[in-house]
């Protein structure tokens, strides 16, 4: 099979990492996207998460918006935001669409790891004459830190899973040697952009995992067990 | 063809591009429910005899899905063309392949998640009961375990129904394909409908399947009742 040593060299190939279409201009449009979108998002579902854990209310509504991103097909709304005309093509189009991808799992997992502080830390917590913003911030959130840090985990390989797609309504990033490759039969750099891809979601995958389990404190590292998150979707 | 006025516009809610396409609209539906029910069932196929394999090993669970893992990190259109060299690079094949090796994932949790809910206690009564290990599995085990494997399958097919939207970028056709060609042609009304039926679908999976759970636990009806 000549096409894995034509992927060999693709990727190999040092023209292919120089100028404006060179695989770190794509790579860093990727990364940029993705970090816009989860920073957005994070901004929005963290103190929302945090907020309604602490209550402990919500958590029907917060499921049920999990829960019905999971059927939307991203592809479909990255193609109908690119087409409303005042969100625009390209870019801004794919920044908007991932921000809303990228929401769920955090305010999940953020809303699931405040709210499962064990009880009787709490009340112990207040018997100490801690108020409520106090316990929110000193108690429940670094209690909930690990899997608030899962949530950001799921959050950013979902966003550079879509992401990918984003070359598709004229967002560039990595998915424009996939997209590119097909039209013009050119499927060592359709592979070769495919590895960059993957390499990217597995490389945030584990630095996270591993940011997961430095932020977890060490009694609860065992009950969380390795990657223990709330469910994590695909995209 | 008299062209009516939201065609004209591009609107995007268009009733008179529903009636006018229904062949068109039905035929994706069509195969997008095919590719669907495809890679559930491959991945049933794959995944319970899987589950039955390396549930009593340690390190099979651990090696099963550990690969699981990994593959579920790819993302899908990356999945589906690193299959190209094998599967195909334009057809349908590699999507289906892809999306069953990310639901093979999902139930294999499940389904081991409800074999190893059998309490130890029921075990023991289908031993003395005289069950051999066959009879265990098939009458005692399996059925036990079948509202968490059920629940899985609810997981899997929710978000393959979304994901096979994007096997149309590869050209799989279904109603992904719709939608890109609605968006190559800039034609609104066609990329509204393909996406409201992709929703409609992955909800009809869910209703349809949370049904099948429910009927697979008759007792905690029956317990809601006496209660």
């Amino acid at each position: 099979m000549s096409l894995f040593a034509d992927t060999g060299v693709w990727l190999g190939d040092l023209a292919h990492y120089r100028g404006a279409d060179g695989i770190p201009a794509r790579l860093s449009e990727h990364l940029v996207i993705t970090a816009i979108a989860v920073g957005a998002a994070a901004s929005l579902a963290l103190p929302l998460g945090l907020l309604l854990g602490h209550l402990r209310r919500g958590g029907r509504l917060v499921t049920a918006a999990a829960n019905a991103s999971r059927a939307v097909p991203t592809l479909g709304v990255l193609i109908i935001f690119s087409g409303i005309a005042s969100i625009g093509i390209g870019n801004r189009a794919a920044v908007v669409a991932l921000t809303l991808f990228a929401i769920p799992p955090l305010l999940t997992n953020t809303y699931v790891g405040i709210s499962s502080v064990d009880d009787d830390v709490i009340e112990a917590a207040r018997g100490m004459g801690l108020t409520g913003l106090q316990t929110a911030l000193r108690i429940e959130l670094p209690l909930g830190l690990g899997l608030v840090v899962a949530g950001l985990r799921n959050a950013t390989v979902q966003v550079i899973a879509t992401a990918t797609l984003a070359a598709y309504v004229g967002g560039g990033g990595l998915g424009t040697f996939i997209n590119q490759g097909y039209g013009q039969q050119d499927y060592p750099q359709v592979l070769g952009g495919a590895v960059w891809v993957a390499a990217l979601a597995f490389a945030a995958e584990v630095s996270l995992s591993i940011a997961q389990r430095l932020v977890t404190p060490v009694p609860l590292r065992a009950i969380a067990g390795e990657g223990s998150s709330v469910r994590r979707d695909r995209a | 063809m008299a062209t009516v006025g939201c065609v004209r516009a591009n609107d995007w809610i268009c009733p008179a591009y529903v009636s006018g396409d229904a062949d068109a609209i039905l035929a994706a539906l069509r195969q997008h429910l095919l590719l669907t029910l495809g890679s559930l069932a491959l991945a049933i196929v794959i995944a319970l005899p899987l589950a039955l394999l390396v549930r009593q090993s340690r390190t099979g669970r651990l090696i099963a899905i550990g690969i699981g893992g990994v593959v579920y990190t790819i993302p899908s259109l990356a999945l589906f063309v690193l299959l190209g060299p094998v599967f195909g690079f334009t057809s349908s094949l590699p999507v289906v392949v892809a999306l069953a090796a990310y639901d093979v994932q999902v139930l294999l949790r499940q389904v081991l998640v409800g074999l190893d809910q059998v309490p130890a206690e029921v075990r023991e009564a289908a031993v003395g009961m005289g069950y051999g290990p066959g009879a265990m599995l098939l009458r005692v085990e399996l059925p036990l375990a079948l509202p968490a494997a059920l629940a899985g399958l609810r997981l899997a097919a929710v978000s393959t129904v979304a994901l096979v939207t994007v096997g149309a970028v590869i050209g799989s056709g279904g109603l992904g394909s719709l939608l890109y060609a609605g968006f190559q042609n800039d034609y609104h009304p066609q990329q509204l409908t393909a996406l409201v039926l992709v929703v409609l679908l992955a909800l009809t999976f869910e209703v349809l399947l949370q049904g099948a759970e429910r009927l697979a636990t008759p007792w905690q009806r029956a317990g809601r009742r006496s209660a």
